[in-house]
C-alpha cells in the first residue's frame, strides 16, 4: 500500500503520482493521511486503484474520475465526484453542494446527508444517498438514478429530463415538471441493484421508496406552460 | 383652388412603431412565443468604425508596407500554464458549438483557422473528432451545460475556456430547438431526440469567484497544470468582471461584447442586454493595469470584428488578440447572395437570415440536416476562411505600419482618435481634432 501523508507532501505530487500510474498498476491500493479539507484530492484519476483519503476533503474531490475506487472516511466538500465518468466514489460523512455534479457514469455513495443541488444536472451517474438531500437536488437532470434513503429538500427534480428518482423519506416540494410515477417491477429491480451496490442489505426494502421523474411537458417550449417556467 | 389637385402626403411610418416592430407585434399576438434567433445584435451600436487611426507624420515615423516587417504573433495563457499557446495571428476563431453548426462547418473552421496559425473552439455540446482532427491548436469550452465535458478531451485540448457568458446572452442560457437534434447530437448530450435542449445559465458546482478560483485549481490538476485557462464574460460590467477573473486564476480572459453572436436565443436578449464591444475594452484593461496583469494575463476581445481596421482598434485599446465568429461563418458561405433564392423561400434575403435554431440553413452551416450539411465542401470553405483571416492581418498589418509600429501588439490608444462623442467615451481616446476625453478617461 502506498501512503501519501499530505502534512508533508503536496497535493500536487499526490495527484502528478496517481495520474501517472499505468492501466495495468500493480500499485493498486493508495492511502491519503492528513487531507485536511484540501480541494481537488484525487481529481482526473484514471486506473483502477483505490485511495483511501483518511479524513475530510475539500471542493471537487474525485472530480472527472474515471475507473479509480475513491473512499472519503470523513465529510466531502462541494463537487464531490464531479463530472464522474466512471469507478466509485464512497462519502462515509456527509456531502456539501452539488455532489456528483453533471457526471456522467459510475456509483456515487454518501453515507451521511447530501447538501443541496445533489445530482445536478446529472448525465447518467448512479447516486445513493443514505441520509437526506437538500432543496433543489437532481435540477436539470437528463440520465441515470439518484436514491435516497432520507428525504429530499424544495424542488426536488426542478426541470428533470431522463433521470430516475428514488426517495424512501418525504419529499418537501417537487420541482416544475417532475411527478410521482409508478413503482414498477423494473423499477423494484433497478433500484434493489443500486442498493446492493451500496452495500444496504435486505433490512431496507425497495417497496418503501416512491420513484419521481418527468411529466416531459415542458419538452417543447409552448406559451400555455409559461407559468411553469 | 382645385380640390383634386392638391398633392397628397405620402405615408409616413412612425419611428417608433417602424415597420418592423408592427411585424413583431404581429407575429408574437399570432405565436404567443418571443423571437427566438441566432446572430449578434443588429441594430446600429457604437463600434470601431467611430475610430479613426492618426498615421505617422512628423511626429511619428513610419515602416515601408511590403518592406520592413510587422510581426503578428501572439502568446495566450503565459500566467500559470506550462504550455501556452503560440498563434502566428491575434485572431482566433470563437466558440461555436458542435449542434448549432453541422460537423462539415466545423470541420471547415478547423482547416481555416490551422492554415491560417490559429486557435478554433469548441461549443456547447463536446468537442468532435473532426474538429480536433482538423485544429492545429483547440480551445475546449468549459460551459455550464457540460454538455459531452469528458476528461479525455479536456486533456485533448490545447486549453480550456471557462465559459460565464456570451456577449449577445450575458446571464442566459442556450436554447437549441428540438428540431435539430439529430441522433449524433442528442448522444452527444445525453437528451432525448426532440425536446428542446435548455443549456443552464450557471455552473452547476460553483456559485462566485471564490469558488471559480477553486474549480479553476481543480481543473489544472486534472490535466497537471499544462493548459492555459480561460474565463470567458460576456460584456456588461467589465471592470470588475475582469479584476475576478483574473483573481480566480485566469491565464487569459475572454472578453465578448454586445455584437457578439449566438446559436440561438431570444431576440430581446440580443438586442438589449448587454454593453457594446467599442464600451468594454478600456475597463477591461483598466482592470488589469490596476491589477498589474496587463499583458500577463491574456486579453481576448470579440462581438462584431470583421476586418483588419477592427482588428487594429481593438489592439490598439488594449486587447492581446481578437476573436470571431459570426464573420467566420459568412467567409465559409453564411448568407451567400448565389442562395438568395432559397433564402427567399424561408421569408428572408441573404444578408439578413438569422433563424438558425430552425436547422434549414441551405449554406449548410447551421444545420444538422445531412443533406444540407453536405452541400458545405470543408476544404474550400476552409480556404475561403483561410485567405479571410489574412486579408484582416494584412490590413491590420497596413495600419500598424503607416503608425509606426513593428509589432501589431505595439498599437496603443495614442494611435486612435473618435469621431463621435460617444465613442470618444466609450473608447477614452480624444474626439478628432481635440484633446477632449469625455469623462476624463477614468473608469
Amino acid at each position: 500500500m502506498a501512503v501519501v501523508d499530505l502534512a508533508r507532501t503536496s497535493r500536487r505530487e499526490l495527484n502528478r503520482a496517481l495520474h501517472d500510474l499505468p492501466a495495468d498498476t500493480n500499485e493498486t491500493l493508495w492511502r491519503v493521511e492528513n487531507p485536511a479539507g484540501q480541494h481537488a484530492l484525487a481529481a482526473g484519476l484514471n486506473a483502477p486503484v483505490t485511495v483511501e483519503i483518511a479524513g475530510h476533503a475539500g471542493y471537487y474531490c474525485g472530480g472527472m474520475n474515471q475507473r479509480a475506487t475513491i473512499v472519503v472516511e470523513g465529510n466531502a466538500g462541494v463537487g464531490v465526484a464531479e463530472n464522474m465518468m466512471s469507478g466509485k466514489v464512497h462519502v462515509r460523512g456527509d456531502a456539501s453542494q452539488s455532489a456528483g455534479a453533471t457526471a456522467h457514469g459510475g456509483l456515487l455513495v454518501i453515507d451521511g446527508n447530501a447538501s443541496a443541488r445533489c445530482g445536478i444536472s446529472m448525465k447518467g451517474v448512479d447516486i445513493v444517498v443514505k441520509g437526506s438531500i437538500g432543496p433543489m437536488s437532481a435540477f436539470m437532470a437528463q440520465s441515470g438514478k439518484l436514491v435516497v434513503l432520507g428525504d429530499a429538500g424544495d424542488a426536488l427534480g426542478n426541470s428533470i429530463y431522463e433521470a430516475r428518482l428514488y426517495v424512501r423519506g418525504a419529499v418537501k416540494s417537487l420541482g416544475a415538471d417532475c411527478i410521482e410515477k409508478e413503482l414498477r417491477d423494473e423499477h423494484r429491480a433497478e433500484l434493489r441493484g443500486l442498493l446492493d451496490a451500496a452495500g444496504i442489505g435486505d433490512e431496507v426494502s425497495v417497496d418503501q421508496f416512491r420513484r419521481y421523474g418527468s411529466a416531459r411537458t415542458l419538452y417543447n417550449f409552448h406559451v400555455d406552460n409559461a407559468a411553469a417556467y | 383652388m382645385d380640390i383634386g389637385n392638391i398633392p397628397q402626403t405620402l405615408p409616413r411610418y412612425s419611428t417608433t412603431f417602424d415597420p418592423h416592430t408592427l411585424a413583431e407585434i404581429r407575429r408574437a399576438a399570432a405565436t404567443g412565443i418571443y423571437d427566438i434567433r441566432g446572430g449578434g445584435a443588429k441594430r446600429k451600436l457604437p463600434h470601431f468604425d467611430d475610430l479613426l487611426f492618426l498615421g505617422a507624420s512628423v511626429s511619428r515615423y513610419p515602416l515601408e508596407g511590403y518592406r520592413e516587417k510587422c510581426a503578428t504573433d501572439v502568446w495566450l495563457g503565459t500566467r500559470h500554464a506550462s504550455k501556452p499557446i503560440h498563434l502566428d495571428i491575434p485572431i482566433t476563431i470563437a466558440g461555436m458549438s458542435f449542434g448549432s453548426l453541422s460537423a462539415q462547418a466545423k470541420e471547415a473552421l478547423g482547416r481555416g483557422a490551422s492554415i491560417a496559425g490559429t486557435s478554433t473552439t469548441t461549443g456547447d455540446g463536446g468537442m468532435t473528432p473532426e474538429e480536433r482532427g482538423q485544429s492545429r491548436t483547440l480551445v475546449y469550452q468549459y460551459l455550464p451545460s457540460r454538455y459531452g465535458m469528458n476528461p479525455d478531451d479536456l486533456r485533448k485540448a490545447d486549453a480550456i475556456e471557462v465559459v460565464i457568458g456570451q456577449g449577445a446572452k450575458p446571464g442566459g442560457g442556450g436554447m437549441l430547438l428540438g428540431q435539430k437534434i439529430s441522433d449524433r447530437v442528442a448522444q452527444m448530450r445525453n437528451l432525448p431526440m426532440g425536446i428542446d435542449q435548455r443549456s443552464a445559465c450557471r455552473h452547476p458546482d460553483w456559485t462566485g469567484p471564490d469558488d471559480l478560483e477553486i474549480k479553476i485549481e481543480e481543473l489544472r490538476e486534472i490535466t497537471d497544470w499544462e493548459k492555459p485557462i480561460y474565463v470567458k464574460v460576456g460584456a456588461t460590467r467589465p471592470y470588475y468582471d475582469v479584476a475576478l477573473a483574473v483573481k480566480s486564476g485566469a491565464d487569459v480572459v475572454v472578453l465578448d461584447g454586445m455584437q457578439g453572436g449566438t446559436a440561438a436565443t431570444q431576440d430581446v436578449f440580443i438586442e438589449h442586454v448587454g454593453i457594446p464591444t467599442l464600451a468594454a475594452i478600456r475597463p477591461a484593461v483598466q482592470a488589469l493595469q490596476d491589477l498589474g496583469m496587463y499583458r500577463k494575463v491574456q486579453l481576448v476581445v470579440s462581438g462584431g470584428i470583421r476586418n483588419g481596421a477592427d482588428v487594429a482598434k481593438a489592439l490598439a485599446l488594449g486587447a492581446d488578440a481578437v476573436s470571431i465568429g459570426t464573420a467566420a461563418l459568412v467567409a465559409l458561405g453564411d448568407n451567400d447572395p448565389a442562395l438568395e433564392a432559397e433564402y427567399n423561400a424561408l421569408g428572408t434575403t441573404a444578408g439578413a437570415y438569422d433563424d438558425w435554431q430552425e436547422g434549414r440553413d441551405p449554406a449548410g452551416i447551421t444545420t444538422q440536416d445531412p443533406e444540407l450539411a453536405a452541400r458545405l465542401d470543408p476544404v474550400a470553405a476552409g480556404r475561403r476562411l483561410a485567405n479571410y483571416l489574412a486579408v484582416m492581418v494584412l490590413e491590420a498589418q497596413t495600419i500598424a505600419r503607416a503608425c509606426g509600429k513593428s509589432h501589431l501588439l505595439n498599437l496603443e490608444p495614442e494611435d486612435l482618435v473618435a469621431l463621435t462623442m460617444e465613442a470618444a467615451a466609450m473608447a477614452r481616446v480624444p474626439l478628432a481634432g481635440t484633446d477632449w476625453i469625455p469623462g476624463g478617461g477614468r473608469v
